[in-house]
């Protein structure tokens, strides 16, 4: 028996060796608990009036910012502070793109016309993501790549036509795309443009008023195309067009560049208060 | 010993060997003379040859769809550029002799489209842009397969490439309703865009009753660059067209 009284003392000191490992566990397990529901509270009442942190997979850039509101149950959209514009000068490397006469190249003069609207967007306090810097030619999913990391952003391409009549500027956003989303509610890459679509229109027809303020012949509102680099970016996207590369002198497209930075600036600018961040579910404000 | 002495060549000796020599440049220059005109004839004729059959092929590939005389004579709509305002289309009437196969219907109209208007400068499409091949598919979409001077010929710009797309689709949607969407390839091939603007991966809705896409138009994908945006994976099976010619 004394031995067996032996071994009982063994397994008893072992069993409470281990309760006292489990205990200074759990207490660390939750310590950590407590201070993680500690942050994620102090983050929803930083973020927005709701304090229901959402739970719900993040599923683009702009999804944080729906997570930070706290809209309950996925609601549809919430109100945040745009401030990002990426700009794409469009073409470039050995995309010349359009080309007109006396050596006018479209990916020459974006670029001009890039630096303006940077310079207009700025001065209005916008931080400003370009998608080229320089003569290279970076693919239309890398364009919208950048513009889909950013959140609170919207993207703006710019083009200038070999056709039209020369002096004016058109808007355009992308034709109706059917919204998909995949069960876990992400939307897919190819289609990414579909739920910012109706905020497309906004920020395209709010640009292209301003712009024909200014160049008359021009249309009135925005019109739609089937645009390739629009599809793929997950922000409202538009893209503005200057005609043309068809003119007399290149001073003619030159001496344009202000006016359209200008009126591209103040049309963000007016879109900045309906800017609203819209829900994975494809729903559109 | 005696020494082998070397008769001095005479002078008669020189004269003949001076003579073969003059007689073979003559031949040679008169040779030359009379082939190098046939030979340069010839070259100019197989040159000839060669584009005349090149322009066969072309002529070939161009010609219009055989048209029947029973075919009746359909009052179309086709859809250049407007005379009164080049940014928008206009549809203008003509009395062609259509056949009642949707298939010969579409090529029908899509040459005449091709072939332009009266006025060259309110045509869509560029003018050495041709139709290579023209099926419908059961679900109604149409592949429309272009040469690629449709891609390298046309006026690069979002504006230029929409309204040569919209002329196809609405003269399509005015004289065929079988076609429900238009799918464009070129040269056999699916391209990523026109001329670097209007995007070519998916399908064009020609009739407003069926814009539901089929049933997987989802083009390839690139490869997944921002993490949170789900890139689908496509599979052989997946594939969003079979070409069926009929």
């Amino acid at each position: 028996m004394g031995e067996f009284d032996m071994l009982l003392d063994v397994g008893t000191s072992q069993r409470l060796r281990i309760l006292a490992i489990c205990g200074i566990a759990f207490l660390f397990l939750a310590g950590a608990i407590m201070t993680r529901g500690l942050q994620t509270s102090s983050q929803a009442h930083q973020g927005a009036s709701s304090t229901a942190p959402s739970t719900s997979a993040v599923s683009m850039g702009q999804s944080a910012a729906t997570a930070a509101s706290g809209s309950p149950s996925g609601a549809q959209t919430s109100p945040s502070g745009l401030n990002v514009v990426v700009l794409d000068p469009a073409h470039g490397g050995t995309d010349l793109g359009a080309r007109g006469t006396g050596g006018i190249q479209e990916s020459d003069i974006v670029m001009e016309f890039a630096a303006e609207v940077r310079k207009a967007l700025e001065q209005q306090g916008f931080q400003v993501v370009q998608t080229r810097q320089g003569n290279d030619n970076p693919s239309f999913d890398d364009r919208s790549a950048i513009a889909n990391a950013q959140r609170n952003a919207v993207f703006i391409t710019l083009h200038i036509a070999s056709t039209g009549l020369p002096g004016t500027v058109r808007v355009y956003v992308n034709s109706d795309l059917p919204t998909v989303t995949t069960a876990n509610g992400f939307i897919p890459w190819d289609r990414a443009q579909a739920p910012f679509l109706g905020l497309s229109r906004k920020l395209g027809d709010l640009v292209q008023g301003m712009l024909t303020q200014r160049f008359k012949g021009s249309p009135d509102t925005a019109q739609t195309a089937t645009i390739r680099q629009l599809r793929t970016t997950a922000a409202p996207a538009i893209a503005v067009e200057v005609s043309s590369v068809v003119v007399n002198d290149r001073a003619d497209l030159d001496h344009m560049a202000p006016g359209v930075a200008d009126a591209i600036a103040r049309g963000v600018v007016a879109f900045k208060p309906l800017y609203i961040v819209p829900s994975t579910s494809g729903a559109l404000p | 010993m005696m020494e082998p002495v070397t008769e001095p060549v005479t002078g008669p000796a020189r004269e003949r060997w001076k003579f073969w020599l003059a007689t073979l440049v003559v031949f040679v220059l008169v040779g030359a003379a009379i082939s190098i005109p046939i030979i340069r004839r010839r070259m100019k004729r197989a040159a000839r040859l060669q584009q005349q059959s090149e322009e066969q092929a072309r002529r070939e590939l161009t010609q219009s769809v055989p048209v029947n005389p029973s075919d009746p004579r359909v009052k179309s709509k086709l859809f250049w550029l407007s005379d009164a305002d080049n940014s928008v289309l206009a549809p203008v009437t003509i009395e062609l002799p259509l056949s009642s196969d949707p298939v010969l219907r579409s090529k029908q109209v899509l040459n005449t489209l091709l072939a332009g208007p009266v006025d060259v400068e309110l045509r869509t499409l560029p003018p050495d842009a041709v139709l290579l091949a023209f099926y419908i598919l059961p679900d109604g979409t149409a592949i429309a397969d272009f040469s690629e001077a449709l891609a390298t010929s046309i006026p690069s710009g979002i504006s230029s490439e929409q309204l040569a797309v919209d002329s196809m689709t609405r003269t399509l949607e005015a004289n065929v309703p079988e076609v429900k969407r238009l799918k464009i390839l070129i040269h056999g091939q699916e391209a990523e865009t026109l001329a670097g603007h209007v995007d070519l991966t998916g399908t064009f809705v020609v009739r407003a009753d069926a814009s539901q896409a089929p049933a997987n138009p989802v083009p390839a994908p690139a490869a997944g660059k921002v993490g949170a945006i789900v890139v689908p994976t496509l599979t052989a099976g997946s594939s969003a067209f079979k070409l069926a010619p009929r």
